[in-house]
């Protein structure tokens, strides 16, 4: 230990020392100061958490990242990031980064009951193939799945989507975006007949008032936030609206806060699409010239198995996406009962909220912006309230020009880029295509060069869909990549649990840390995450942002690309695909996937000379061709001149990313209108091109109740969700030791008079029960939320602590997304 | 130079602080070569859980150590609740540009529309009263990095890069090496 005359003497002898321009020996100067050692070598990469897509500047040093920062050349976050973003730096370094394949093994071999022994990556690829194909022996591609992810690269998703629909044969294959953004995609394609927004963050600087349907900005998207913040404090005019089912941290900002009983916000929507019909606020022009109306089908059901009592009753449940044309005055008539009277009655909000929200749209003068996450999306009628929303920007013409915007917020930083684009849900092909279409799967077929009728015409299983095939044995062999599926889905015990654990089956899950997931899993491939590898994330308005490979990945980790291409060396065409289709294309006979996949003129076409010059590469290197640049080119094919338009490759890795569609080399702000839209033809105004007759649908749709309501014995709504220093699952942030102790431990939010009518006060230890399972965590009755009585908020990010024993598998009938916001449960103390 | 003594302490304080800090790291070395088990602390309730690799945690075939040990199907205890550091030191920074977590207890601090109680001991103008770190120069820029009068209005909700920390022992350590040590490394091994 130096004493503190010791380190005075030291530091004075240095600075003799340096003086007289001599060094001692011990490198005692207390300073770096030479240029060489002092540099950072500074990068671009998009942030590695949600969807807002914010711009980070990343320092590499001996190899390893050692700083990050807010991009001030990034037009998203203008040099500020979250305090997720600020810890970037830290999220490669967790001390247990899987680093080799796990293999679950007794006496040597693998076995369903066996411990994981680590495993050379030839072992695995052997015994996970022999496993695969025994399953396509028995089952053909019907028997194999995989459950990707809106964080996989654009280029890793577009792979994966190939060697399912196309490799293997099988539509088994979604993203965990199906828990995310699937209400609001079958919103964009019902009402536009076209994904994603036709707004984009610009609007943030031009709105009168913004409108939160179920979004807790302030701690989901704090960046986005910061602009809304920024409007709101800077122009005192300008009005913030907060609708939640209970009080949180966005409120702080909210001039209209409204918390309504679960599940009526259907209510509140309709009572205002009546308000500016009443009140003579319809922008008759508008929508006589760009809308048309329909009336969807009710009664739908709650996406349960098909067995259950609530599907059989329901009269549409075969039918949920159905509709019929309707006129205004069928509109008019229909929204008609949903006074404000029966609104108050039903929501439980005061009048006067009310009335001020309805203003707010129907007034002409105020531009608006309603923004939306998971309070709409994870809903039974979350399809529903997505078009119920766009009827209201619809029928007031607020729609498509600066300030006027429906947004709808991702919160994964490639929902959009990747799950939604790419189309890797179990329906969809790139560009908004559907595998049910027969030209589709021909034009797809086409872009692939593979033979006409290997893509499958019936749509796969969906996520929900696909835990219940795992335990009824009907998939068998399945592949999860970057996503941590058993701590998220619903029904752990009933559903996903038995699904991974049943015998008949071999689950793969490739994840840069040992996840509840790979706990479920037979074997554990180890990944290389963010700056470890080349990239491409596309953000919530349409943005797509390119990063380098900064630093290698540790030991044998691989990234997700790299495994799929090197899996896909272990199988022919003729162990995948029928023999009449490769009996008329001979030339198809005896090749891997690899072969007719991924070398196949396209995906090969660019040398790894390709690669900017200071990057390193590791798939390509490997490969022996510039793979990320080959599987962007070939799909960006699907979206040229269709609307989706992509720019060059080699652009992107020098633009802080372009919003599509990029025609001209020139990007597009405002989809849809006249001026904004090179697609739009002059003299229409204003074109929605993504429906035939360029017109957006207005939905007449009713309220209808939740799958599971609170009763005499499971006596409260219970409301899942995230916090602000955690991201999902909190694979990557509990590891961040600042993020963790900043909120070590899921907590149930509670309202104090609900605690002491159970005996309870905080930190009380309790058991949340519902019909499905239970978990254990403490009581919070202070905090950042202020639930109302009857409600309980559990965040889910907390492994130690599985909220999702306890949640319902219901799902929008139309969207197959979960809704983790409304289900029964009982508090009782431990 | 007025303050000339103060500012020399305080140089003297930080660069002690810093060295302290190195022994430690030293020490802590040393003793991690003979039992890695011991950092990063454990719960107490939690079996130690050997941090550096998954496969070490097979032995208890549970590999995702925020499980504690704890089988998927089956459920524990809870950890106590932790409770928040309130000794206004401050703490080491990962890199320049980190925020600086909070040192202090926020409980029932307004920070709304209407006011902004961390404010009145970091503005600018109240640091000497209250002796609070003033926010940086950044807090003032607006997105056009023109300086305002007052601190920037996307700058208003402190919570979103500023946080709390908590007593509460971390699970898995994190091998995160800040600059000096990723030099001294490069130093050591003989080239930059």
């Amino acid at each position: 230990m130096t004493t503190r005359r010791e380190f005075i003497r030291n530091t004075a002898v240095t600075t003799a020392a340096a003086a007289a321009g001599m060094s001692l020996p011990g490198g005692a100067a207390n300073i770096v100061t030479e240029g060489d050692l002092t540099a950072l070598k500074w990068d671009k990469a998009p942030c590695r958490f949600c969807g807002t897509g914010c711009g980070v500047n990343v320092a590499v040093k001996g190899g390893r990242v050692v700083a990050t920062h807010g991009d001030v050349h990034a037009e998203v976050n203008r040099g500020i990031n979250c305090i997720k973003g600020y810890f970037l730096s830290k999220i490669m370094y967790g001390s247990d980064r899987l680093t080799k394949p796990l293999l679950r093994k007794t006496n040597g071999v693998y076995a369903k009951e066996g411990d994981f022994v680590e495993v050379e990556w030839d072992e695995a690829f052997d015994v996970m193939a022999a496993q695969f194909k025994r399953v396509l022996k028995n089952k053909g591609g019907d028997g194999i799945g995989m459950f990707g992810s809106g964080q996989w690269t654009i280029f890793e998703g577009y792979a994966a989507n190939k060697l399912m629909k196309a490799g293997f044969r099988s539509n088994h294959i979604d993203p965990n975006a199906r828990h995310c953004m699937a209400s609001a995609v079958m919103g964009f394609m019902r009402t536009f007949g076209m994904d994603e927004p036709m707004g984009c963050y610009d609007d943030f600087e031009q709105a009168d008032a913004f409108v939160l349907w179920g979004s807790n900005m302030a701690e989901m998207h704090p960046i986005l936030w910061t602009r809304v913040t920024d409007r709101r404090l800077t122009n005192p005019n300008v009005k913030v609206a907060v609708l939640s089912t209970f009080e949180h941290r966005s409120f702080e900002l909210a001039d209209i806060p409204i918390v309504f009983k679960p599940q009526t916000d259907l209510v509140i929507l309709n009572y205002i699409a009546n308000h500016i019909i009443k009140s003579g606020k319809v922008n008759k022009d508008f929508v006589d010239k760009h809308t048309s109306f329909k009336q969807g089908n009710d009664d739908i059901g709650y996406g349960l198995r098909p067995e259950h009592p609530l599907e059989v009753k329901a009269k549409n449940a075969k039918d949920a996406n159905g509709g019929k044309v309707i006129d205004f005055d069928q509109f008019a008539a229909f929204v008609a009962p949903y006074t404000l009277e029966k609104t108050v009655e039903m929501t439980g909000v005061e009048a006067g909220w009310l009335q001020k929200l309805a203003e707010l749209y129907a007034d002409p003068k105020i531009k608006v912006t309603s923004f939306w996450t998971m309070g709409f999306n994870q809903h039974t009628r979350g399809v529903w309230a997505n078009n119920m929303v766009y009827n209201l920007h619809l029928l007031t013409g607020k729609i498509a020009t600066p300030g006027n915007s429906p947004f709808s917020l991702t919160g994964q930083p490639s929902a959009c880029g990747t799950a939604r684009e790419v189309g890797t849900f179990s329906h969809r092909l790139p560009a908004d295509m559907l595998v049910a279409n027969p030209e589709h799967r021909k034009h797809a077929e086409e872009i692939w060069k593979i033979p006409h009728g290997i893509i499958k015409e019936k749509p796969g299983y969906h996520a929900v869909e696909q835990n219940r095939a795992l335990k009824d044995g009907k998939l068998n062999a399945y592949w999860v990549q970057v996503n941590n599926n058993m701590q998220a889905a619903a029904n752990l015990r009933e559903e996903g649990w038995p699904g991974y654990r049943n015998p008949d089956n071999f689950i793969v899950v490739s994840d840069a840390y040992p996840t509840v997931t790979a706990q479920a899993a037979d074997l554990v491939l180890p990944a290389a995450m963010w700056v470890e590898k080349e990239g491409a994330y596309g953000n919530a308005e349409r943005r797509t942002q390119f990063w380098h490979q900064l630093v290698s990945a540790p030991a044998q980790a691989r990234s997700d690309l790299w495994q799929l291409m090197e899996f896909s060396k272990r199988f022919t065409t003729d162990e995948c695909w029928p023999e009449d289709i490769l009996a008329a294309n001979p030339g198809f006979k005896g090749k891997t996937l690899y072969d007719v996949l991924f070398r196949n003129g396209n995906v090969d076409k660019f040398p790894v000379a390709d690669i900017e010059k200071g990057y390193a590469n590791d798939e390509s290197h490997h490969f022996g061709f510039y793979v990320q640049k080959g599987l962007f080119e070939e799909y960006a094919a699907f979206g040229r001149g269709h609307g989706h338009d992509l720019a060059p490759f080699d652009d992107y890795h020098r633009t802080r990313g372009l919003r599509w569609p990029v025609v001209n080399g020139k990007e597009t702000r405002w989809r849809y209108r006249e001026g904004a839209d090179p697609y739009v033809k002059a003299g229409t105004g204003y074109q929605f091109y993504g429906n035939k007759d360029n017109r957006a649908v207005i939905w007449a749709l009713p309220y209808e109740p939740p799958a599971e309501s609170p009763d005499k014995e499971y006596d409260m709504w219970l409301v899942t969700g995230r916090v602000l220093e955690h991201w999902h699952s909190g694979s990557m942030t509990m590891r961040v030791p600042e993020l963790y102790r900043s909120f070590p431990t899921a907590v149930i939010f509670m309202n104090p008079d609900d605690a002491k009518a159970r005996g309870l006060k905080r930190g009380d230890d309790v058991r949340v029960v519902s019909r499905r399972g239970e978990m254990r965590t403490r009581v919070e009755t202070r905090g950042r939320n202020r639930m109302p009585p009857g409600v309980v908020f559990v965040p889910w990010f907390d492994a130690g602590q599985l909220i999702n024993k306890v949640t319902l598998d219901a799902t929008d009938p139309i969207s197959k997304q979960t809704d983790f916001k409304k289900c029964a449960v009982k508090v009782l103390g431990a | 130079m007025r303050n000339k003594p103060l500012w020399i302490a305080v140089g003297m304080t930080v660069g002690l602080m810093a060295l302290i800090f190195f022994a430690g790291w030293l020490f802590g070395r040393m003793v991690g070569k003979h039992e890695r088990a011991t950092e990063p602390r454990t719960a107490a309730a939690a079996p130690a859980v050997p941090a550096e690799s998954a496969i070490g945690r097979t032995g208890a075939r549970q590999l995702d150590a925020l499980r504690r040990g704890v089988p998927v199907d089956q459920e524990a205890a809870p950890l106590p609740m932790a409770r928040v550091e309130n000794v206004d030191r401050k703490r080491e920074r990962a890199y320049p540009m980190q925020p600086p977590t909070i040192p202090h207890a926020i409980d029932g601090y307004q920070v709304d529309k209407n006011s902004n109680r961390c404010m009145l001991c970091h503005a600018r103008a109240n640091a000497e009263k209250f002796q609070a770190p003033p926010v940086s120069v950044t807090h003032y820029m607006d997105r056009d990095d023109q300086f305002l009068a007052s601190i920037s209005s996307r700058r208003y909700f402190c919570n979103q890069c500023h946080v709390v920390q908590t007593d509460a022992p971390v699970l898995v350590a994190n091998n995160f090496e800040d600059i000096d040590r990723v030099l001294a490394a490069a130093e050591a091994k003989g080239s930059p």
